[in-house]
């Protein structure tokens, strides 16, 4: 917990934050990482994990093409487009 | 007596006698919203125009025909907006109907407004929506609860006969308790979330806000069942959730948590509490004392799982498909990073730090690992509980409304807001709140929540003891002055 970094953190969230947003939570989550210190005292020697609460596995559906959004619709809501694609900042050099 | 004060029973039974048509009761509402609404501002969003044309064309007779119900701006309703009150998501426009939206308007009720929550579903209080806060009806200084603060005010205010809203660890109980409404989160898998824009994938959860009880067995009776394309949805069989309301109650069981009755808890959220669980006793329930014996756990173990969960969810605000894009980056990654800065409220930025930092190498196994093993011994208790009891009786919030700004910058006296609600959605079991009782402040009458939480898959029984109590009590009855 020491080890908590916000700055470190925040680029692998890929999260810009200003010098103020970083010194701020790093005080704000240490409190909360200190809160949740409180869980090393559970003894979970042999307890499975919960992912989540029912009891499902392996929920497949058949390999069919169903009805879905249409190249138009898809790019509808898109900040830049061109050319039936989503256009995006440079990638590689 | 105003149109808008009916329930949406009362008002169902004006429809079929054709007392009223659908669009009157679609004009009174928005009367309303126009005069109250400016005071609450539980809405964020409302097209009447094409609510209306729904209206004129709607059916009746079918089980919520012509009834127009509010949605929380996290669902999807095509072509309607879904900002999830971020600025992030501004000028979104939905391109399809979330299952629960479909399944609405196949049973002929009517979207026509979008409620305001806390971004992204992260808060308890609707202040870390980016549009505004939402005011309590009750005494506008203080905040609605939240996540889904709106859809309670709105409830609440005779604003909407229903609204939609979610619930990931106490967002639709805590602000209906904090708003004297019925709020109900249906078990995990009750209630399909396709058209939910995920927060925590494994405890998000739909539900209904209602005036009464009778009117949540009708909303869950009709947005239940299986979903395809919600592989966590299960294919359990949808009772008529009204058929139960009324039967007797004498001989069930409730369990009194004990660890719920501790320290920390407002004296007259306790006192309101025990009186009504006594009350359930002259209704001829026996209480039984159990013991959930993790419960001071709960909350930490739901801030590690929701936030890690809500940092891979929200990773797809990336400013590439929809939503906003920061202008000016030189490349992806920086469009990347200052698209998520400007976009992005303080709450949903930390949580996001958070629950990256508890799935980063080396942490996973201490945080990530450990908070489900515990959730697993959360589970258990209420297992263990389940075997002695019927149903648990307990708070829904610690206390009433608190002051806006009271403790927005300290987000972790914010998290215990949740103590009592959270460890349902760890366990995956249902629960409703109801109005029980008021705290008086400044002269302002604060109403108090009754939580009953039941087994998984068992609703029908938690909505017959809930309306056994709601209608041997005047709570329901009681509307703030607007």
């Amino acid at each position: 917990m020491s080890d908590f970094d916000v700055r470190y953190t925040a680029r692998l969230a890929r999260l810009n934050l200003s010098e103020e947003e970083i010194a701020k939570f790093q005080s704000q989550l240490s409190q909360v990482l200190a809160f949740v210190e409180k869980l090393r005292e559970v003894d979970v020697t042999g307890v499975e994990p919960t992912a989540h609460t029912n009891p499902l596995y392996n929920v497949f559906r058949e390999d069919r093409e169903r009805d879905w959004f249409d190249a138009k619709e898809a790019l509808a809501n898109a900040p830049r487009q061109a050319n039936g694609l989503f256009v995006v900042a440079k990638v590689v050099e | 007596m105003e149109l808008t004060s009916l329930s949406l029973s009362e008002v169902r039974e004006e429809l079929r006698a054709k007392n009223v048509s659908p669009l009157e009761v679609l004009q009174a509402l928005e009367e309303r919203i126009a005069r109250v609404d400016p005071a609450i501002r539980g809405y964020v969003a409302r097209d009447f125009e094409s609510a209306a044309a729904q209206a004129k064309n709607a059916d009746v007779s079918l089980p919520l025909g012509g009834i127009p119900i509010a949605i929380k701006d996290v669902i999807n309703v095509l072509g309607e907006p879904c900002a999830c009150a971020s600025k992030i998501l501004r000028g979104y426009r939905s391109p399809y109907d979330a299952t629960v939206v479909k399944k609405l308007r196949a049973a002929g009720a009517i979207p026509y407004g979008r409620t305001n929550m806390d971004e992204f579903a992260m808060g308890s209080s609707t202040e870390n929506s980016s549009i505004s806060p939402t005011y309590n009806p009750w005494d506008t200084s203080r905040i609605p609860g939240g996540s889904s603060g709106g859809s309670a005010a709105v409830v609440a205010a005779d604003e909407a006969f229903a609204a939609l809203g979610s619930d990931t660890g106490g967002s639709i109980r805590q602000p209906a308790a904090l708003c004297g409404c019925a709020g109900l989160k249906p078990s995990y898998g009750r209630v399909s979330r396709f058209g939910l824009v995920a927060f925590a994938s494994s405890l998000d959860q739909i539900g209904p806000f209602t005036k009464t009880v009778r009117d949540s067995a009708l909303m869950l009776n009709a947005i239940s069942g299986l979903d395809t394309q919600d592989s966590t949805s299960l294919d359990e069989p949808v009772p008529d959730y009204a058929a139960t309301l009324g039967q007797d109650i004498k001989g069930l069981r409730l369990g009194m948590p004990k660890e719920y009755f501790v320290g920390g808890i407002d004296p007259r959220v306790d006192e309101t509490v025990r009186a009504a669980i006594r009350h359930y006793e002259s209704l001829g329930a026996e209480i039984v004392e159990v013991s959930l014996p993790h419960t001071g756990h709960a909350v930490g173990v739901y801030y590690i799982i929701a936030t890690a969960e809500a940092s891979a969810n929200l990773a797809r605000f990336d400013g590439v498909r929809y939503g906003h894009r920061a202008a000016g980056a030189a490349n992806l990654l920086e469009q990347y990073g200052k698209t998520r800065e400007e976009g992005f409220g303080a709450e949903v930025k930390r949580r996001i730090i958070l629950g990256t930092y508890v799935l980063s190498s080396g942490y996973y196994d201490a945080y990530y690992l450990r908070a489900q093993k515990v959730r697993t011994l959360i589970r258990r208790d209420f297992t263990t509980a389940f075997d002695k009891v019927d149903a648990i009786v307990c708070p829904t919030s610690p206390e009433p409304a608190f002051k806006i700004g009271e403790r927005s910058d300290d987000p972790l006296r914010m998290y215990l807001a949740d103590i009592f609600t959270i460890a349902a959605n760890l366990a995956g079991i249902c629960g409703i709140s109801i109005p029980c009782g008021f705290a008086q402040a400044d002269g302002k009458a604060l109403p108090i929540g009754l939580q009953l939480l039941g087994k998984p898959f068992d609703e029908a029984r938690l909505l017959k003891l809930a309306h056994a109590y709601e209608q041997s009590t005047p709570w329901h009855k009681q509307k703030p002055v607007l």
